[in-house]
């Protein structure tokens, strides 16, 4: 219990807690269960984004690419499907997008183990080039209507229930089903597999996991393809809570998805990080941004607390560590 | 049976067209315990990483257990036996000591899953083998180096290592712990366990070893029984030349001190210090790890002020609230980790040394004067006789000797006339050494007060003509004559 206790991802559960008790308090709406749905799907995009950014943490890199391979892969599919007027299971959809994301972050991760190139320039290069790509090479129109496997997707909920105040019917959207098989999957290869501790220990010391006998590059290589295809995932449900597959899209959402992972625990600088912590950080971030609405403030106030998130998200540990060295 | 562990022959290694190692032969049998001795840069490190893997020879034959390797990967040599312990010891800090110890042999049996209770059984196995108590929870970066250093050596002995090669592994150690490492060694030869040690202290060479070897300039220089050889052979293969044991020696003539430390203390650190310095006096302060020497250097140089007591320069009372008030006083301060506190490792060497002067060389409108900042650095690299082909080269780039040559003539351009060293050669070779030690000797007779403070006992009682043995925050001897270094480790061993 006391060591439950010491973990950030106990202090950010309770600043969880505390802010939703006073939100609702404001305003009772928040604890409804349209709002609470609506909530955990808007988690699922950040969240599986997120889950992405963890391990890049984790090993000491920073990855800002994400959002373009995201929205690269989710407007592809959504080009490709459109012209062949795609009828059958919504799964091809998925695989499709996933693909490419994987395929993109092959790149990346290519460039990164070979040249051995910093990670916050590589993902800043190949974030204006994939979105760049499509944008010159594939599109640059909204495509508005999308096709009936995906309409169908995005209406899939269950314990759809009709609130008696509003009469709207309100449900839970099957992505966070999705979302939370991956957050699973994730905290798995993490803790019971070699290339996920493996990830840790490059976060811990670079020349130590070499030594080791670990292969840096395989390594480097599973975290960006990962990236690469939870983000194709990220890209394609976008794609369908929206309705739509803008090529404008999801780029500019990486400050969003970096500090909420920042704010459940994941060290810049690597070794450390949870899946808990980065869930709870999500979750966090998204009550903050709902919260805002909820108590009627202007929504540029949520890049403006985002920003101060981030900073005091990674000032408190290192205030702490100061503290234990002048001790 | 009887197949050596280790044999490579006529290993070359260029980097980038200069040779690091010419024709460099080493065999190692099961149960040796050789030690492989050698200058900083004279191709030690390189000849372990061709051993282990992490280089590639660029010619010669590399033989483990019997087996050529043409290609010798990290994870061969670990699956041949041979583990190396670095300097840095490898540990991962954000892991715990159960995880540390375990993954090495998690990799090597090319494992895909991790099975927890597998990994903590496989730890405590490991921590059994070296009869130690370590705590298994707890994240290696919370452990002392000491400790530290278990952890890397039990990690070693898992999976059956035939040869564990370390590093300059008494760097950061005390005597005591140096000791405990000793036993360590011992116990592993009657298992069978060969050892590689790798070092330039010339005493541990001869404490421990059975046969060495001797690198000088990437060529092998002597090898042998180690007891063929005493300090001065071993001294003379790695330098090439002989190197003077000749006592400091300083006549008092009752001037007034250049410094006088009165009760000074800082709380729960050091309490009552009372000291003087005469110009030309060279005084010593030993203790052991955590004596608090280091916060006493530290509070001299104003970086953790001192609570109560004053100090004197010249007989008169400087206030030294901060590093500004000390170098005004004219004191400069050469830290004990020259690598994090002394020195701006990506600068150039000129810079290094005209930072401490900036504000001397102004031109007429205060921009830096770089004509004579650039006299004043060449001046100092001749004095100091830093090797470098040039002054714009990186402080890295240099050899640890050089490196803490650089800090020396950064004091001394700005003219300090107090020079507080703290662990002075830590991590420089014997000819580095000797030169760093003559050049304290120099300043001492121009009428600079020097203060080494240093756990290496010969080199305190070779340069000191008074010392002050510290411990728990305060001196508690003081020698003045008969200083010899048995008296000293005497004392020292009192103290435990």
């Amino acid at each position: 219990m006391q060591k439950l206790v010491k973990t950030h991802e106990f202090y950010v559960a309770v600043i969880l807690i505390a802010l939703s008790v006073i939100v609702g308090v404001v305003n009772p709406s928040f604890f409804s269960i349209g709002n609470l749905f609506a909530l955990l799907k808007s988690n699922v995009v950040t969240g599986i984004f997120a889950l992405g950014v963890l391990l890049v943490l984790i090993a000491g890199g920073i990855d800002i690419s994400f959002p373009a391979i995201g929205v690269v892969s989710m407007y592809m599919t959504g080009k490709f499907l459109e012209r062949i007027e795609y009828g059958g299971p919504v799964i091809l959809a998925f695989l499709i997008s996933l693909s490419i994301g994987i395929l993109l972050g092959v790149i990346n991760a290519s460039i990164i183990s070979t040249f051995k190139l910093p990670t916050l320039i590589v993902s800043l290069g190949t974030l204006s080039a994939y979105q760049g790509f499509v944008l010159t090479f594939v599109d640059t129109k909204i495509i508005n209507r999308l096709t009936e496997p995906m309409v169908n997707y995005s209406r899939m909920e269950i314990l759809r229930t009709t609130m008696e105040s509003s009469g709207q019917t309100t449900g839970l959207h099957v992505s966070i089903f999705v979302y939370l098989v991956l957050a699973l999957l994730t905290a798995w290869i993490l803790k019971y597999t070699m290339v996920g501790r493996g990830v840790y220990a490059l976060g811990g010391d670079r020349q130590a996991t070499e030594r080791a006998g670990f292969s840096i590059r395989k390594i480097e290589f599973f975290i960006y393809t990962y990236v690469g295809f939870l983000a194709g995932v990220a890209g394609i449900l976008h794609s369908a809570h929206v309705r739509n597959a803008n090529p404008f899209d999801l780029v500019g959402s990486e400050l969003n998805v970096i500090a909420a992972t920042v704010l459940g625990g994941a060290t810049i600088g690597g070794g450390r990080g949870t899946v808990v912590g980065t869930l709870l950080g999500v979750m966090l971030i998204t009550v903050m941004n709902n919260s805002l609405i909820l108590l009627g403030i202007p929504s540029y106030w949520q890049r403006f607390t985002t920003g101060m998130i981030l900073l005091i998200a990674v000032t408190v540990p290192k205030i702490n560590e100061m503290r234990r060295e002048s001790a | 049976m009887n197949e050596a562990i280790v044999q490579v022959t006529g290993i070359h290694k260029r980097f980038s067209g200069v040779y690091a190692l010419r024709d460099v032969s080493l065999e190692i049998n099961p149960g040796d315990i050789h030690c492989l001795a050698g200058e900083n840069g004279s191709g030690k490190s390189t000849l372990i990483k061709v051993i282990a893997g992490v280089y590639h020879a660029d010619e010669g034959s590399i033989h483990l257990n019997g087996t050529q390797y043409e290609h010798l990967r990290p994870i061969d040599a670990i699956r041949e036996g041979v583990q190396v312990i670095y300097q840095d010891f490898s540990l991962f800090p954000n892991l715990t000591v159960a995880e540390n110890l375990a993954i090495n042999s998690q990799l090597e049996q090319r494992k895909r899953l991790v099975k927890w209770s597998e990994l903590r059984a496989t730890a405590e196995d490991a921590i059994s083998r070296i009869k130690v108590d370590l705590p298994l929870d707890a994240t290696v970066g919370s452990l002392s180096v000491a400790d530290k250093q278990l952890v890397a050596i039990s990690r070693a002995l898992l999976h059956d290592a035939k040869l564990v090669i370390m590093d300059e592994p008494t760097t950061a150690l005390t005597q005591h712990e140096v000791k405990n490492l000793f036993d360590v060694i011992t116990d592993l030869k009657s298992e069978g366990i060969a050892t590689l040690f790798v070092s330039h202290k010339l005493r541990e060479v001869l404490d421990i070893s059975e046969k060495l070897t001797i690198l000088r300039n990437g060529r092998l220089a002597a090898e042998g029984d180690t007891s063929d050889f005493d300090e001065k052979k071993i001294t003379f293969h790695m330098t090439g030349r002989e190197v003077s044991e000749e006592r400091f020696a300083w006549s008092g003539d009752g001037a007034t001190p250049i410094l006088s430390v009165r009760n000074l203390g800082r709380r729960g650190e050091f309490d009552g210090i009372t000291f003087d310095v005469q110009p030309g006096e060279i005084v010593g302060i030993t203790g052991l790890l955590g004596s608090g020497r280091t916060s006493l250097g530290l509070s001299l140089f104003g970086v953790h002020p001192a609570d109560s007591g004053e100090v004197l320069v010249d007989g008169a009372p400087v206030s030294i609230r901060s590093i500004q008030d000390a170098i005004t006083a004219g004191i400069a301060y050469v830290p004990e980790d020259r690598l994090t506190e002394g020195l701006f490792l990506e600068q150039s060497i000129g810079r290094n040394i005209f930072v401490s002067i900036l504000d001397r060389i102004k031109t007429a409108i205060r921009f830096v004067d770089f004509d004579v900042a650039k006299r004043t650095v060449a001046a100092w690299i001749e004095n100091l006789k830093i090797a470098t082909p040039s002054a714009e080269a990186a402080a890295q780039t240099l050899s640890g000797g050089n490196q803490q040559r650089i800090v020396l003539a950064r004091w001394l351009a700005a003219e300090s006339r107090i020079l507080v060293l703290n662990g002075p050669t830590v991590g420089v070779d014997v000819g580095s050494k000797e030169e760093i030690h003559k050049k304290l000797r120099e300043l001492a007779a121009q009428g600079v007060g020097v203060v080494i403070m240093s756990d290496d006992i010969p080199e305190i009682v070779q340069n000191c003509n008074r010392i002050y043995v510290m411990h728990k925050g305060r001196f508690v001897r003081e020698l003045t004559e008969a200083i010899d270094t048995d008296t000293l480790v005497e004392q020292f061993e009192e103290l435990k």
